[in-house]
């Protein structure tokens, strides 16, 4: 599997596969910039990155170095290795039209948003040897570079970033992954600091 | 009162509840805990949405006034009524690696319906009856168990959150698929495997009014409810 080098620029999508012990890194070029990002095995995509298997077995709700991501089935799918951001978050979820109308105002539907993004890439990820992936197959994502923080009381809003300009995060795969990502494109809130820009995803064998 | 049933503890349940009916869930013993999970009857791939329920409403916890928004920004049900106080939508299911760690293996052939069933096993039996399956389960909440998450993002489940008697109303909002089971929380300590039966008991209830607690809740929730009547219009 050839090597990635490639800059997604600011609301769109990206589809590719790396190896297993394949590191990826994705860089926040100019800084705090949302990267709505899915894993799935490769050879079967009904095994996919689980939020909420991922925050279970490590009882903590911020992906970062050491964090383990964990498929549906309980396995491990990639382990996050550098990390210069320090917190990534998984309880965010992706932008969506209809979710925009709720939490922005009903006239934001025609907002370009990560989930457009998402089934855009779908479809042009015309895979031979497995079924077209689709709707169903979105479960909650990673946001790389977003800030969500948790209160002890039960709250939860989405902050200023945490990141800069050049911040990156490696991840070694821990199996053949496909990677789904959509560069969010959302103008709403503070997670692309109201000014989406470009990110790159780069891969090399681990030493 | 539409009628009354009681989840075994251990076990798994599912059925279709109308929009306009109140399903009440009361825990029969302490430290209940049922995972929960919703669909559109009318296109299952509308679903629960873990993260547009959060970030809707602000919240990592579930309580009176709060919504299950689907992911096409409509509300499956609403929580009308709570005496528990709060009610974990971050933690997910018990595994069966999970389960056989904490309590041990069990087999129908020796411990008959005593058997422990996983939290997983049990919503994907329970979605193959309409047709559905793995890709279909998504991020579930699970009712009556507390997990306070600390300055460091470290999740603590708090024991002792739901007593027997207490209970959460959810008014359906759509026509939904409800999946459940009366499971062990996953971040509870083993090894007592002492699951609470849960007693369902459905009625009909009032359409939600101008002042209803979940529409006046937060502005958003007064755009899911438009959202969701316009779908009903």
């Amino acid at each position: 599997m050839s090597l990635i080098d490639t800059v997604i620029p600011a609301g769109e999508p990206w589809i590719g596969t790396i190896r297993r012990g394949q590191i990826l890194r994705i860089v926040d070029l100019e800084g705090n910039q949302a990267v709505d990002t899915l894993f799935y095995n490769a050879l079967d995509t009904a095994e996919h990155y689980s939020a909420q298997n991922t925050i279970q077995a490590q009882r903590g709700i911020y992906l970062t170095t050491g964090t383990v991501l964990m498929t549906n089935r309980g396995r491990p799918l990639l382990e996050i290795g550098e990390d210069t951001c320090g917190r990534h978050d998984t309880l965010g979820g992706a932008c969506s039209a209809e979710s925009n109308t709720v939490r922005y105002a009903l006239e934001k539907r025609h907002m370009h948003n990560c989930r457009d993004s998402f089934l855009l890439a779908l479809t042009r990820h015309d895979d031979e040897t497995g079924p077209r992936l689709t709707k169903r197959d979105l479960p909650s994502n990673i946001n790389f570079f977003m800030n969500v923080p948790v209160t002890p009381a039960g709250g939860l809003r989405f902050a200023d970033g945490i990141s800069a300009a050049g911040r990156y995060v490696e991840l070694r795969a821990l199996m053949d992954v496909l990677v789904l990502i959509s560069n969010c494109p959302q103008l709403n809130n503070p997670c692309n600091a109201f000014n989406p820009t470009p990110v790159r995803v780069i891969t090399r064998e681990s030493a | 009162m539409l009628w009354e049933e009681e989840i075994v503890g251990g076990s798994h349940w599912s059925g279709v509840l109308r929009r306009g009916t109140v399903l009440r869930l009361t825990a029969q013993a302490d430290d209940a805990n049922v995972a929960a999970l919703f669909y559109s009857r009318e296109q299952p791939l509308e679903r629960y949405n873990m993260a547009d329920t959060l970030k809707a409403q602000h919240i990592a916890h579930l309580t009176t006034g709060c919504v299950c928004y689907s992911d096409m920004g409509r509300i499956l049900c609403s929580i009308v009524a709570d005496t528990c106080g709060w009610h974990d939508p971050l933690c997910g299911l018990t595994d069966d690696t999970a389960i056989t760690a904490r309590y041990g293996a069990t087999r129908f052939q020796e411990q008959r319906n005593a058997r422990y069933v996983s939290g997983r096993e049990a919503m994907l039996v329970e979605l193959g009856k309409y047709g559905l399956g793995e890709r279909d389960l998504v991020a579930n909440l699970n009712f009556f168990s507390k997990v306070v998450v600390d300055d460091a993002g470290a999740m603590h489940l708090r024991p002792g959150n739901a007593r027997a008697g207490q209970y959460v109303e959810l008014r359906f909002e759509m026509d939904t698929i409800v999946l459940l089971h009366a499971g062990p929380h996953p971040l509870a300590d083993g090894p007592n495997y002492r699951p609470s039966a849960i007693a369902l008991r459905a009625r009909r209830g009032e359409p939600p009014a101008a002042d209803d607690v979940c529409r006046t809740r937060c502005p958003e929730n007064a755009r899911g409810f438009i959202n969701t009547e316009r779908s009903y219009g």
